[in-house]
C-alpha cells in the first residue's frame, strides 16, 4: 500500500458528513430540543461536506500520481470463513466518484440555504443530505460487497426520507413508499447475486472475488443449464435496475419529484441513481464473462433510453421533464455498459452528474422565482428576469443534447460509437434507440427551454394560481406578477456546476477512455469485446472529434430536434394542440406512462393484497386456527366422550366386557397362536 | 343312549352360558346376579366331576370341595354386601346402581 494515502484521512471523508448530519439532526431539530439554530446546522453540515470534498480532491490527485489503497479497517464478523469487513478500495474509479459525489453534494448544500429558507424542516433537510453523502461515500469507497450493500441500502433509506420530506402530503408519502418498494425488488435480485458470489468464491472482498472469478467461467447453476456467471451477472444487474431506474423498475423516479428540488438534483440525477452504473463497472470482470447478461443490460438500457425520452415530450411539470431526461440518460449509461464500454458509461455518469444537477438546480431556481408554480405552460419569457439562471440552464441543456465541445457531447457520442462497434445481437436495436434518443432528447429539452425562457409571459393565465397568498414585501404588484432572480446562494452553485458541464469532457476524455486512468480497475475482455480498442483506433483527440461531429448523424438529429421544437413552440404554437388531437391514442398512452403504473397498482399490488387476504382468511384462520389448532382439541374431546361412554356404571356392562375380552384372547391363543 | 363325557361337558357349558346371560341380561334384581354367579361355579364343578369320573383321577373331585367352600364364603359376603347396599340405597335394582358412571 502506498504511503501517500492514509487511512485516517480516508476515514474522514465519509465520517465528516456523518458527524455534520448527526449534530444537525439530533441537536438542530425538535428531536433534541432545537438546541442549535439554523445557522449552526447549515454551517456544521456544509463544513463536513467541504472537508470531504477537499480530501476527495486531494485523494484524486494522489491517485492520478499513482497511489492506491486497498485495506480492511475493521472486521465486523467472521462467519464460517466468510469475512464481513469495513474497508476501503481507493483507485481511480473510486476517487473520481468521490469527487463527483462530494462536489455535487457541496453545491446542493449551499443551494439549500436559499431554497429551503422558508421551510420549517430546514435543519432536518441538512441532516438528511449529509447523511446521504455519508452513505454514498461508503458505497463508492468500499472494498467489499457487504459495505457496498450497506451504502446501497443507506442511500435508499435517505432517498425515502427525503422524497417524503413533506410527510403531510399524501402524494409525497405514496411516492416515497413506491420508491422504497421498487428499490426493494431490485435489492432482492442484488442479494441473490451477492449470495451466489459468496457461495462460489467464499469471499465478499473484490480482490478475492476477481482472483477466483476465472475459475467460475464454465460452471453451471446446479439443477439448470444456465451458466453460473450469467445468473450472477443478471442478479447483480437486477439490483442496478432498481437503483438506477431501468425499465421496468423505473416507475419510482418520476414520482420522486415530490421531494424538494435539491434532492432531485443530488439523489435522483447525480449520485444515487448512478450507484447501479458504478456497481456494474466495479463488477466488470464478472460481466465480461457473460454475453447473455451484457445483451440483457444493453437491451434494457436501450428500451429505457428511448421510451423514457418519449414520455418526456408531453410532460408539463418542469421537474418531470428533467426526471424523464435522467431516466433516458441512465439508459444511455446502461447501454454503454452492455457494449463492454464501461469507461464510457462511467464517463457519461460523471458529465451527466454535473449537467443534470445543474438543470435540476436551475429548475429549482425557476420554481422559486415563479413562486412555486411548476407548470411550464404558465411560464415564458423568464430570461428577461432571471438572467443567471437562464444562461446556466442553457449551458446545461446544450451539454445534455450533445453539442460539440460541451462535455455531454464527448460522453454521448462515445456511447453511440461504442454501440456501433459492438458485435452483440442487441446492439442493432440499441444503436437505433440511442440515435433516435438524440433527436428525442434535443426535442424535449428545447421544448422545455423555449416554453420557460422565451415567448410571451403566461403567468397570469394559470387557472390554479393563487396570487394573493404571499405576504412578500418584494413585489408590490397584486394583479401582475414578475419573477425575480434568486439569491447568490442559489445562483453560485449554478455557475459552479456550469463550468464542469462545459469543460470537463474536453479535458478528461482522453485519459479516461483511451489512457491509463482505468487501468487495472475496469476489466475488459478485449478478444471477446473489442469495443474499446476499436474506439481507440478512431479517436483523434478531443478537438478533431468535436469538429468531425458537425458532419455526423447525431449532430444532425440534435439540430433537427432543436429546430422542430423551436418551430412547434415558438413559431407555430397551435401545432402541438393539433397534433395532440390527431394522435390522441398515442398521447393517452404516453400520458399514462405506458400503463405501467396502472399495471403495478391494479395487478401486482392488488394481487399481492388479495393473496395476503386469502392466506389470512383461508390459510391462517380456517386451516391453521380452525382445523389444526381447534380441530385437535375438538377431536380429542369427541374421542374421550366416546371412551367415557364405556364407563356406564353398570356392573353387568363391565362383566360383559371382561367376558368378551377373555373370549377374544382365548380364541387368539387357541386358533391363531398354536 | 349312553351318556359320554361330551354330554356332561355340554351340560356344564350350557349352564355356564345361562349364567353369563343371567349376569348381563339382568336389570332388576341383584340377588339374581348372585344366583347366576353360584350357577357359574356349579357348572365348573360339574366339569371337574365329569373329568374326574371319566379319567379316573381323584384330583378333580378334591378340587370341587375347594370350589364349594369358596362359593359358600363368597355368597355369604355377597349377601352381606347386598344387605348393606339395601340399607344405603333402599333398592337392589341393578339399573339403579350406576353412581360410578364416568
Amino acid at each position: 500500500m502506498s504511503a501517500t494515502l492514509s487511512a485516517p484521512l480516508l476515514l474522514a471523508v465519509p465520517l465528516a458528513p456523518l458527524a455534520g448530519s448527526a449534530l444537525a439532526g439530533i441537536f438542530g431539530t425538535r428531536f433534541g430540543g432545537n438546541l442549535i439554530g439554523r445557522l449552526a446546522s447549515q454551517t456544521l453540515t456544509i463544513l463536513g461536506v467541504f472537508i470531504a470534498f477537499v480530501l476527495s480532491a486531494l485523494t484524486l490527485s494522489d491517485v492520478i500520481a499513482g497511489a492506491t489503497f486497498n485495506e480492511t479497517l475493521y472486521t465486523w464478523m467472521n462467519v464460517g470463513g466468510l469475512k464481513m469487513e469495513v474497508g476501503f478500495l481507493i483507485d481511480s474509479l473510486t476517487a473520481m466518484m468521490m469527487v463527483v459525489v462530494t462536489f455535487v453534494s457541496l453545491m446542493v448544500h449551499i443551494y439549500t440555504i436559499g431554497y429551503m429558507q422558508e421551510d420549517e424542516g430546514y435543519d432536518r433537510f441538512f441532516s438528511y443530505i449529509s447523511l446521504f453523502t455519508f452513505a454514498m461515500l461508503m458505497l463508492v469507497m468500499s472494498n467489499n460487497l457487504l459495505q457496498l450493500f450497506f451504502g446501497w441500502e443507506g442511500v435508499g433509506l435517505v432517498s425515502y426520507l427525503l422524497i417524503g420530506f413533506y410527510f403531510n402530503r399524501p402524494t409525497a408519502v405514496f411516492a416515497n413508499m413506491k420508491a422504497f418498494l421498487v428499490n426493494r425488488v431490485g435489492d432482492f435480485g442484488f442479494i441473490l447475486g451477492i449470495g451466489l458470489i459468496a457461495a462460489y468464491t467464499g469471499s465478499l472482498n473484490y480482490t478475492e472475488i476477481f482472483a477466483k472469478a476465472p475459475e467460475l467461467a464454465n460452471l453451471l447453476l446446479p439443477g439448470t443449464s444456465w451458466l453460473l456467471v450469467t445468473v450472477i451477472a443478471i442478479c447483480l444487474f437486477v439490483g442496478a435496475m432498481g437503483k438506477s431506474a431501468q425499465f421496468p423498475l423505473h416507475v419510482w423516479l418520476p414520482d420522486s419529484m415530490e421531494g424538494p428540488t435539491p434532492i432531485s438534483a443530488l439523489i435522483h440525477a447525480a449520485t444515487m441513481v448512478t450507484a447501479g452504473i458504478f456497481m456494474v463497472s466495479r463488477m466488470s470482470p464478472i460481466f465480461e464473462m457473460s454475453d447473455t447478461a451484457l445483451n440483457l443490460v444493453m437491451t434494457l438500457g436501450a428500451i429505457t433510453a428511448l421510451f423514457m425520452g418519449f414520455l418526456g415530450i408531453i410532460q408539463n411539470d418542469i421537474k418531470r421533464v428533467i426526471a424523464y431526461s435522467t431516466l433516458s440518460q441512465l439508459g444511455y449509461m446502461t447501454v454503454a455498459l452492455g457494449a463492454s464500454a464501461y469507461s464510457v458509461g462511467v464517463f457519461h455518469l460523471m458529465t451527466h452528474a454535473f449537467f443534470k444537477a445543474l438543470l435540476f438546480l436551475g429548475a429549482g431556481s425557476i420554481i422559486m422565482g415563479m413562486h412555486h408554480n411548476q407548470d411550464i405552460r404558465w411560464m415564458g419569457g423568464v430570461r428577461k428576469y432571471m438572467p443567471i439562471t437562464w444562461i446556466t440552464f442553457l449551458l446545461g441543456n446544450l451539454a445534455l443534447i450533445g453539442t460539440p465541445f460541451f462535455s455531454g457531447f464527448y460522453s454521448k457520442d462515445s456511447i453511440i460509437e461504442a454501440v456501433a462497434e459492438s458485435h452483440l445481437p442487441a446492439s442493432g436495436f440499441a444503436y437505433f434507440a440511442v440515435l433516435a434518443g438524440v433527436f428525442v432528447t434535443a426535442f424535449y429539452s428545447f421544448r422545455l427551454y423555449f416554453l420557460v425562457f422565451h415567448g410571451q409571459p403566461r403567468y397570469d393565465q394559470n387557472p390554479e394560481a393563487h396570487h394573493d397568498d404571499h405576504g412578500h414585501d418584494d413585489h408590490a404588484h397584486h394583479d401582475e406578477f414578475t419573477p425575480h432572480e434568486s439569491p447568490w446562494v442559489v445562483t453560485l452553485p449554478l455557475v459552479l456546476l456550469a463550468i464542469p458541464s462545459v469543460l470537463i469532457g474536453f479535458y478528461t476524455i482522453e485519459p479516461m477512455l483511451f489512457g491509463d486512468f482505468f487501468k487495472n480497475v475496469i476489466f475488459v475482455n478485449n478478444e471477446a469485446h473489442p469495443v474499446m480498442e476499436e474506439l481507440a483506433h478512431g479517436f483523434e483527440g478531443p478537438v478533431n472529434m468535436a469538429l468531425h461531429a458537425f458532419t455526423s448523424l447525431p449532430f444532425a438529429l440534435a439540430l433537427a430536434g432543436v429546430a422542430l421544437s423551436y418551430y412547434m413552440y415558438m413559431v407555430n404554437p397551435a401545432l402541438p394542440t393539433a397534433i395532440k388531437r390527431v394522435f390522441n391514442p398515442i398521447y393517452v398512452l404516453l400520458e399514462n406512462k405506458y400503463f405501467l403504473d396502472w399495471f403495478n397498482e391494479h395487478i401486482l399490488a392488488r394481487g399481492a393484497r388479495l393473496l395476503g387476504k386469502e392466506l389470512w382468511v383461508v390459510g391462517d384462520e380456517t386451516i391453521i386456527d380452525g382445523w389444526i389448532v381447534n380441530g385437535s382439541w375438538k377431536t380429542v374431546g369427541r374421542v374421550s366422550e366416546w371412551v367415557r361412554g364405556l364407563q356406564s356404571g353398570y356392573i353387568y356392562n363391565y362383566a360383559l366386557i371382561m367376558l368378551l375380552g377373555v373370549f377374544g384372547l382365548m380364541s387368539y391363543f387357541v386358533w391363531f397362536n398354536k | 343312549m349312553t351318556l359320554t363325557l361330551g354330554h356332561y361337558l355340554s351340560l356344564g357349558a350350557i349352564l355356564f352360558a345361562l349364567s353369563v346371560i343371567g349376569i348381563f341380561m339382568n336389570r332388576k334384581n341383584l340377588i339374581v346376579l348372585l344366583m347366576a354367579i353360584e350357577l357359574m361355579l356349579l357348572s365348573v364343578n360339574m366339569n371337574f366331576v365329569a373329568f374326574s369320573r371319566y379319567l379316573g383321577d381323584m384330583h378333580g373331585q378334591v378340587f370341587v370341595f375347594f370350589i364349594l367352600t369358596v362359593a359358600a364364603a363368597e355368597s355369604a359376603i355377597g349377601l352381606a354386601i347386598l344387605v348393606l347396599l339395601f340399607r344405603n340405597r333402599s333398592t337392589i335394582e341393578v339399573d339403579q346402581l350406576h353412581s360410578l358412571k364416568g
